[in-house]
């Protein structure tokens, strides 16, 4: 520490960048072994394309468009689930959290429900809606309902008595109530089932899209798996992973940006 | 029971009157489940006074102090703020608790401003400069300290221009120099507005040197009503305050059985 300042910073700098680096050494790495695999002739283009194929059949989907096309179709079947699921968990969480009587009416019914996997029900849901938009519709909503509405809920009940107590001689009461401390302090709580339902959404819709789908990053997959198109597999999965992620950079940035003021929050990268 | 001021501090509580309101609380009882905390309760402030109410741990003070501001109801008697004739409209009672209580997703200013219009911006500014935090205003709670925190509630009771200030051991949590810059706040803040103050602390010292009566609660009932005829400022040191803090001391001692807990309250 009582170094000068120049000899500090020769041997700090060369050390951070190592840990920017640390993270993506063994994906390069795995990605190297792989294409050298590949060209070597050890792993079979039937079995597992090589990265630079797989590279260029995105470039090749992408520049037809019928990337994009099947991209957007699966983005929007899983935002409108996520609105619909996440939205009604969103307000009955809010609703049994708040009022007793709704929660000794509605709790044990939902938490009945939670314990069916939403996969489960494909086959009725095939029955009723054939393999419609709203079958994918139906069940990204319901498997992203229960992560919302049971984080709302326990977000609603842990907010500190102390708290609303405080609120209460201030006068609040009502929607300045729920405003001010009820749904602040239920927030992170909320965001926590958002992000954990953003995962679920995803792994739900590939199960829909791969089982029934006339289109959509499920049924390309699929369907490149009828003519042994292993490099379109490989980027269907992977187009999953940068979806998954990207929802997931999201959700972290609206907790960075909604719970600024918590000190776990503000140095969390 | 009612006060007699010195005649030095005559003018001041003629002054303070014209805020404050008077606090009758008669016959009060109070139980939670079997355990009865406050019975029979009877104490009467006068507008403008400061009253300290002291006792131990769980003897029913704070349990009072939530029962005027209406957190707790009691099961019998009454507790009236404010006269008729004394005070215009509904009259304005905050409390400070323990701990700060501020909204830690919302930052300074606008905590100060809790339940106030937009309007109010400029009063409450003025307020964070009285405890001496204007240039925080537009950081976030966690960056405070303990003792800034419980100024910043503070702040938010005095936007309000209480007519009776509850203080709940508001300074129970903060260390020994901080407590005492606090209370040299409160005691100036209340000498400027003339509210009517009730604290409820552990620390007989810091009663003494705040109120103009101490009271001492002990099994539900005032065990010790005891006006501090000191003029303000008080020093800690003098011999009349030294004097009344080993009386009250050795009367709160007084009932304790041997093989309770080790008494740490008063050590100051």
């Amino acid at each position: 520490m009582d170094k000068p300042d120049s000899a500090m910073k020769t041997q700090l700098r060369p050390r951070a960048l190592a840990q920017q680096m640390l993270p993506w050494v063994v994906p390069i790495s795995l990605l190297i072994i792989w294409q050298w695999s590949s060209s070597a002739g050890i792993l079979p283009s039937r079995f597992l394309p090589s990265p630079h194929a797989v590279f260029r059949s995105f470039f090749e989907l992408s520049a037809s468009g019928e990337l994009w096309a099947h991209v957007r179709v699966s983005a929007l079947r899983a935002l409108s689930g996520f609105v619909v699921g996440g939205g009604l968990g969103l307000l009955l969480g809010l609703f049994t959290g708040s009022l007793h009587w709704a929660e000794t009416l509605l709790d044990t019914t939902i938490q009945m429900v939670r314990n069916i996997p939403p996969l489960a029900l494909i086959p009725l849901v095939i029955l009723w809606f054939g393999i419609d938009e709203s079958a994918k519709l139906f069940l990204v909503a319901l498997g992203v309902f229960f992560p919302v509405y049971i984080n709302t809920f326990h977000g609603i009940r842990s907010v500190d008595r102390g708290l609303l107590e405080m609120g209460r001689t201030y006068g609040l009461s009502g929607w300045p109530l729920y405003r001010e401390i009820i749904l602040p302090g239920a927030l992170p709580s909320i965001l926590v089932g958002v992000r954990f339902s953003l995962g679920l959404m995803w792994v739900i819709l590939i199960v829909a899209e791969t089982i029934s789908a006339r289109s959509g990053i499920g049924y390309m997959t699929m369907n490149a798996r009828e003519f042994m198109q292993t490099d379109v597999m490989v980027v269907g999965i992977l187009l999953y992973a940068i979806l998954g992620k990207v929802a997931d950079l999201l959700a972290k940035g609206l907790e960075r940006y909604w719970l600024r003021w918590n000190p776990a929050y503000q140095t969390a990268r | 029971m009612p006060v007699t001021c010195s005649s030095t501090e005559i003018t001041t509580a003629e002054q303070r009157r014209s805020r404050g309101v008077s606090v009758a609380i008669r016959n009060v009882s109070i139980a939670f489940g079997e355990r009865t905390v406050l019975e029979n309760f009877d104490i009467e402030i006068s507008a403008g006074e400061f009253v300290a109410i002291v006792g131990r741990s769980g003897c029913g003070k704070s349990t009072l102090l939530r029962s005027v501001v209406g957190l707790e109801t009691p099961q019998a008697g009454s507790i009236i703020v404010g006269t008729l004739g004394e005070h215009h409209g509904k009259p304005d009672v905050r409390i400070m608790f323990q701990d700060s209580r501020l909204l830690p997703w919302r930052r300074i200013l606008p905590n100060v401003m809790l339940g106030l219009e937009a309007a109010l911006i400029p009063q409450a500014r003025k307020v964070l400069v009285q405890v001496g935090l204007a240039e925080r205003a537009n950081d976030w709670p966690a960056t405070l300290s303990g003792g800034q925190r419980q100024r910043v509630a503070l702040a938010r009771a005095l936007v309000h221009d209480p007519n009776l200030l509850l203080l709940d051991e508001p300074l129970g949590s903060l260390d020994a120099l901080t407590r005492i810059e606090m209370q040299q706040l409160i005691e100036d803040v209340w000498q400027r507005r003339g509210f009517t103050a009730l604290l409820v602390t552990h620390d007989v010292a810091e009663a003494i040197s705040l109120a103009d009566r101490v009271i001492l609660i002990e099994g539900g009932r005032v065990a010790l009503d005891e006006v501090v005829n000191i003029p303000r400022p008080r020093t800690r040191g003098s011999a009349r305050f030294a004097a009344l803090e080993e009386r009250i001391l050795g009367r709160v001692l007084q009932r304790r059985p041997v093989v309770e807990e080790p008494v740490i309250e008063n050590q100051w």
